[in-house]
C-alpha cells in the first residue's frame, strides 16, 4: 500500500496535491484496492464548481458504487477525460495516471486540514 | 450472529482473499481481481470453493413420489447418475428455491440447494413428505468444490479415479478423487464445462490444494464469489434473493421448461396452471445498457418516464465490456429489443431488453 509523502488526504480516501492555489484530486491506493476491478467513472464538467466535503463523482467496480467526494472548494478547472473511457487506471495508478480533477481553489487553508501521509496511514490501519 | 466457515477459511486467508459475509457464511468475494477470474475460468480453469452449499437426501422406498410432490421438473424421466434442475414451489406458485437434484436410484436422491435456504429448505421437505421418505440435511458432511472452465476435465483426471469423459453433461458418478470418496457430477454455475465435486469436509484442504497443484501448468487459479457471480450473470442464469423468491413463479422467471404441468400433482402445480391461463403479470428480462452507467439491483426500470418494474441483478460484463442485467418488468412491456430505461441515480439511462444469455449474443474472450 503507498501512501506518497507529499500529498495530503481525506477520510473518503480522496488525495490532493496542492501546486499553489491548484489541487490535483484523486483517489488513494487504499481506497482503489478496496473497490477491486473499477470499470466506471463519472467526473464533474470543466468550469463547474465542487465544495468540501460534497460528492464531485461516482465511481463502480463490478461488485460497487462508491461516491467521491471533493477535498477542498473551488471551480474545476481540468477534467481527466482519458480515465473515463480507462477507468480500470485507477487501479495501475492512483496517483499518477488516473488524477481525476484539478481544482482552483478559493481557500487555501483547506489543504492544512486535510490528513498527512502518516495521519491518513494511520487512519486506514484503524479502519481495516 | 457469527458467521459459518467452510473448511478452506484458513486456506482462502493464506491466498489473500477478501473474505465477506455471504448467506451467514464468511466467504471469498476475490482473490486477485474479478474480472482476472472471471477470465481465467472463460479462457482456462478455475476452482472454486462452494461448501457453503446445503446438500439433502431423500431416500426410501417411496423417494420418487417424494421428490415429484415437491418439484416442479419430471424426477420420474431421470436415469440413475442424472441431475436434474428443478424448482421447489409453494401452493401459491412462488419458489421456495431452485436446485439441482441427483438421481442415484429410485429410492436414493440428494438435493444440492442454495446456502441460505438449506435450513428452510430442510424444514420444507420435512413437512411436505417427512411422512413418506427418510430425509438427512447433510450438508455438514460435504465440503463442496467446483472446478470450471475448458481446461476442467483435463485438471481433474489427474486426481481422479474414474473416466471424467464417461460423465455427459447433468450427469454424475461416484469415485475417489485424490484417493477420497466423492460425488462428481458435469455441472456448474458458469456456462463453462467443468464439474462440482462433494468431498469429506477433513479432505477438503488437501483435494483443494492437489487440485491447484495438478493445475499449475494449466493456469489454474482460485476464483471467489465475485467472479461467480458475474460468470452466472453472463449466461442468464437466475441467483436465489435477486431473480427468485417467494413472490415470483417459476412462469414469472422464464423457468417454463422445468415445470412439468404433465406430471401429477405437485406443489405449486394448481396455482401455476391457473397461470398460465391468466397470464402473467410480470416477466424477467434480460438487458444490456445503451447509454453509460452501470445498473445494480434494485435500480427501477421505465418505459419513457413511469415506472414498469426492477433491475434484480445487474454488473459490467467482464467478457462482452458493457453493462448488462436482469429485471422485471410488467409483461406487456417485456419483448425483446425494447428500448427501457434504467434509474442510475438522477438520471434515467437507456437500455435494451435482449434474451438472457449475454454470452452466447457475443464474440469470445
Amino acid at each position: 500500500m503507498d501512501f506518497p509523502k507529499e500529498l495530503r488526504y481525506s477520510k473518503e480516501h480522496e488525495w490532493a496535491r496542492a501546486e499553489s492555489n491548484i489541487v490535483t484530486i484523486g483517489i488513494t491506493d487504499y481506497a482503489q484496492d478496496s473497490l477491486g476491478d473499477v470499470v466506471y467513472i463519472e467526473l464533474p464538467r470543466e468550469g463547474s464548481t465542487v465544495t468540501k466535503d460534497e460528492t464531485f463523482g461516482v465511481v463502480e467496480s463490478v461488485k460497487a458504487v462508491s461516491d467521491l467526494y471533493s477535498p477542498v472548494t473551488g471551480k474545476v478547472i481540468e477534467v481527466n477525460d482519458a480515465l473515463i473511457d480507462s477507468p480500470e487506471v485507477i487501479n495501475d495508478d492512483p496517483y499518477g495516471d488516473a488524477w481525476m480533477i484539478k481544482v482552483e481553489i478559493s481557500n487555501p487553508a483547506e489543504i492544512d486540514d486535510l490528513l498527512t501521509a502518516d495521519e491518513y496511514k494511520d487512519f486506514v490501519e484503524e479502519e481495516k | 450472529m457469527d458467521l459459518r466457515k467452510t473448511p478452506l477459511n484458513q486456506i482462502h486467508k493464506e491466498l489473500s482473499a477478501k473474505m465477506v459475509p455471504f448467506a451467514g457464511w464468511e466467504m471469498p468475494v476475490q482473490y486477485t481481481g474479478i474480472i482476472d477470474e472471471h477470465r481465467i475460468v472463460r479462457k482456462k480453469v478455475g476452482l472454486f470453493d462452494v461448501s457453503h452449499m446445503g446438500e439433502i437426501f431423500v431416500a426410501g422406498e417411496r423417494a420418487l413420489e417424494a421428490v415429484q410432490l415437491l418439484t416442479t421438473n419430471d424426477a420420474s424421466k431421470m436415469v440413475d447418475g442424472q441431475v436434474q434442475y428443478t424448482l421447489l414451489c409453494y401452493p401459491d406458485g412462488g419458489i421456495v428455491d431452485d436446485v439441482t437434484l441427483y438421481k442415484f436410484n429410485e429410492q436414493r436422491f440428494l438435493f444440492c440447494v442454495n446456502a441460505s435456504n438449506t435450513e428452510r429448505d430442510f424444514e420444507w421437505i420435512k413437512e411436505n413428505v417427512g411422512d413418506i421418505a427418510n430425509l438427512k440435511n447433510a450438508s455438514d458432511s460435504f465440503a463442496q468444490l467446483s472446478i470450471q472452465g475448458p481446461l476442467a476435465q483435463e485438471v481433474l483426471q489427474k486426481s481422479c479415479n474414474i473416466d471424467l469423459s464417461e460423465i455427459k453433461y447433468y450427469h454424475f458418478m461416484v469415485g475417489l478423487i485424490s484417493s477420497a470418496g466423492t460425488i462428481i457430477s458435469r455441472t456448474g454455475y458458469t456456462g463453462e464445462d467443468g464439474f462440482e465435486i462433494y468431498i469429506p469436509p477433513e479432505e477438503a484442504n488437501r483435494i483443494w490444494n492437489k487440485i491447484l497443484d495438478d493445475g499449475k501448468s494449466y493456469g489454474i487459479k482460485p476464483i471467489g464469489l465475485g467472479a461467480r457471480d458475474t460468470l452466472r450473470l453472463e449466461m442468464g442464469y437466475p441467483l436465489y434473493g435477486n431473480e427468485l423468491s417467494k413472490d415470483t413463479t417459476p412462469l414469472e422467471a422464464g423457468l417454463a421448461r422445468f415445470v412439468a404441468f404433465n406430471k401429477n400433482d405437485f406443489i405449486g402445480k394448481k396455482s401455476l396452471e391457473s397461470q398460465t391461463k391468466t397470464g402473467i403479470k410480470k416477466k424477467l428480462i434480460g438487458f444490456k445498457m445503451i447509454e453509460t452507467g452501470i445498473a445494480r439491483h434494485g435500480s427501477q426500470i421505465f418505459n419513457d418516464k413511469k415506472p414498469i418494474g426492477e433491475v434484480t441483478s445487474g454488473t459490467m460484463s467482464p467478457s462482452i465490456g458493457i453493462p448488462i442485467g436482469m429485471g422485471y418488468v410488467e409483461a406487456g412491456f417485456s419483448e425483446t429489443g425494447r428500448e427501457i430505461g434504467i434509474g442510475i441515480r438522477n438520471r434515467i439511462s437507456k437500455a435494451v431488453i435482449v434474451t438472457k444469455r449475454f454470452y452466447n449474443l457475443q464474440h469470445k474472450l
